[in-house]
């Protein structure tokens, strides 16, 4: 370590010992306006990455109006938009409506992944926290893990029909396993030196995962959490083909035998947009959740 | 067999001392040899522990009197670590016996605050008292980091984060404090800063300590005895008498530094 050289040394020393805030970032410039400052770079970061969608969403239009495709088989975004409005709007016999269409998608993913998300993390505390949990559980995670989820499409029909119950089965599967299989690697991937703070101060077991395993997994949880969200979305477009009476999938079953491509681009547009919505509020939540790590970029 | 009694008062019989090699003449202030003491915070007797093939402690025997300020130095890969670790209930493949009396608090080289607990969430962590916020916050005071109670450990600099540590150490009133080179990571100053602190909290609680360090220095400036640990066991003991805060270019200190340096086997006159 160098000695002294000169007054700038003292000037870390003071504040060494009289607790600035800024001791740690020492050089760089004060807190206030550094928070103040990365709230501008990030909504400008936003707003330049809408500008190539837009870029391309223009292209589309001007292809529609050169004629390059045919407007059939590829409709221009302002006909895609006003059949959006018109779905909204009107209630049709062979659609019925966007909204609900929507309504009833949603709460399938909603009961799918929910379930899902409880059995993906109650396992994960199984297989994470004791090696017998983990020799009897995570073989069949891993098994379940490889199989083409879609090949149980059949099996599923016959055991359980054409209703619901096979529909939000396939989003529970498709759910459980990213965070599954997050939430344990979060677990075992705990600091083992945090273990031993919590084995010198007397924690108890109990203690120990509420404190220190569990937040410690949650950054890798949170990963689970927003893949396992993109999950249940696939999931329910490929449960929706399969003798919907109505909800997204339904909705593009009928346009494809009505011939209907500009309502099947409505529909893609819609599962985007809902997937993208969802994922937004998990990293809210994760922005919340995960305070202590943002912690030092923003205080 | 391991004895471990935490928490229990241990029996003793004759105390076998802390050296095994030694000793240097006694000058001004400044001894080395045998210690004996009544009630000591800590014993350890012919302990030995192994990784693989390699025997890094072989037979060690140690003592720490009541309130006993003790510094440990050694090369790195001595084993330092290793016998705080035994010490601290860390490691469970000991051979031979080791009694602690009291409760048993640990400051590590890295402060290892839990980073998603608030600063005074980390310093009550696992504290049975009613008042948790209360009495971290006390604590917090005492290490003069009251203001940053709400802080999260990842905004504290080095030298707040090893306070909020030793105040995490202290709260639980432990009878032996084990500091692992907690100052190693500290610039210059701060290490400065918080030796004065150290020695403020152990006048004020009064439990014995066990320092480990590579720096013979500060087992100077802090030490009432300075152990050297190599292969495996003790194999010097110097005592320090001199009033604190020290002079580290007093004659006796600097005698004893030569000699800790030569036992360390760092000398480059050769004379061992």
């Amino acid at each position: 370590m160098p000695g002294l050289p000169g007054s700038g040394s003292t000037s870390t020393l003071i504040r060494e010992t009289h607790d600035s805030p800024a001791a740690s970032t020492s050089g760089a410039p004060p807190p206030a306006t550094a928070a103040g400052a990365a709230r501008g770079p990030r909504r400008r970061r936003g707003l330049l990455r809408l500008i190539s969608p837009l870029v391309v969403l223009l292209l589309w239009q001007g292809e529609s109006a050169i004629g390059l495709v045919s407007t059939q088989k590829l409709p221009p975004p302002t006909e895609i938009w006003s059949t959006a409005v018109s779905l909204v709007t009107t209630d049709s016999p062979a659609y019925g409506t966007l909204q609900g269409a929507m309504a009833v998608s949603l709460e399938r993913v909603a009961i799918g992944f929910a379930l899902g998300a409880t059995a993906g993390i109650l396992l994960a505390l199984v297989t994470g926290l004791s090696r017998v949990g983990e020799n009897a559980v995570d073989p069949h995670m891993q098994m379940l893990r490889t199989l083409p989820l879609f090949g149980l499409i059949p099996v599923f029909i016959v055991w359980f029909g054409i209703g619901e119950l096979p529909k939000i089965l396939l989003i529970t599967i498709a759910a459980t396993i990213p965070l599954y299989l997050n939430t344990f690697a979060g677990i075992r991937s705990v600091d083992g030196k945090l273990a031993e703070v919590g084995r010198v101060l007397h924690l108890r077991r109990g203690e120990l995962i509420r404190h220190v395993v569990l937040p410690g997994a949650l950054p890798q949880m949170f990963v689970g959490l927003r893949l396992s969200l993109g999950a249940a979305w696939l999931a329910l477009v490929v449960a929706e083909q399969i003798n919907a009476s109505a909800g997204l999938g339904y909705m593009i079953n009928q346009a494809e035998q009505f011939d209907r491509n500009d309502v099947i681009f409505v529909c893609l547009l819609v599962y985007c947009v809902l997937g993208l919505l969802t994922d937004a509020l998990v990293r809210l939540l994760e922005r919340r959740a995960l305070a202590w790590r943002r912690g030092f970029l923003e205080q | 067999m391991a004895t471990r009694l935490p928490g229990a008062v241990t029996p003793h019989g004759a105390t076998t001392g802390a050296t095994n090699g030694v000793t240097n003449g006694v000058t001004n202030g400044v001894t080395t040899g045998v210690t004996n003491a009544t009630g000591p915070a800590a014993r350890v007797a012919g302990l030995s522990r192994s990784f693989g093939d390699r025997r890094i402690l072989a037979g060690l025997d140690l003592d720490i009197a009541a309130g006993e300020f003790v510094a440990l130095i050694g090369r790195s890969g001595s084993g330092k670590s290793t016998l705080l670790r035994a010490l601290a209930g860390l490691d469970q493949d000991l051979t031979g016996e080791l009694a602690v009396d009291g409760p048993v608090a640990v400051a590590f080289q890295e402060p290892r605050l839990v980073p998603w607990r608030r600063v005074w969430a980390n310093v009550s962590l696992g504290l049975r008292v009613p008042d948790q916020r209360q009495a971290a916050q006390d604590a917090l005071a005492e290490v003069g980091l009251a203001e940053r109670a709400d802080a999260w450990p990842l905004t504290l600099s080095g030298g707040e984060a090893q306070r909020a540590s030793l105040a995490r150490a202290l709260i639980r009133q432990p009878r032996l404090l084990l500091l692992d080179e907690p100052f190693g990571a500290l610039d210059a100053l701060t290490r400065i800063a918080m030796h004065r602190l150290v020695l403020r909290l152990w006048a004020h609680h009064e439990p014995a300590v066990l320092l480990v360090t590579h720096d013979v220095d500060e087992a100077l400036a802090l030490a009432d005895r300075v152990l050297v640990l190599a292969g495996g066991r003790i194999t010097y003991s110097g005592r320090v008498t001199l009033p604190r805060p020290r002079d580290r270019d007093h004659p006796d200190l600097t005698n004893l530094r030569t000699r800790l340096l030569s036992e360390l086997g760092v000398t480059p006159e050769g004379t061992k």
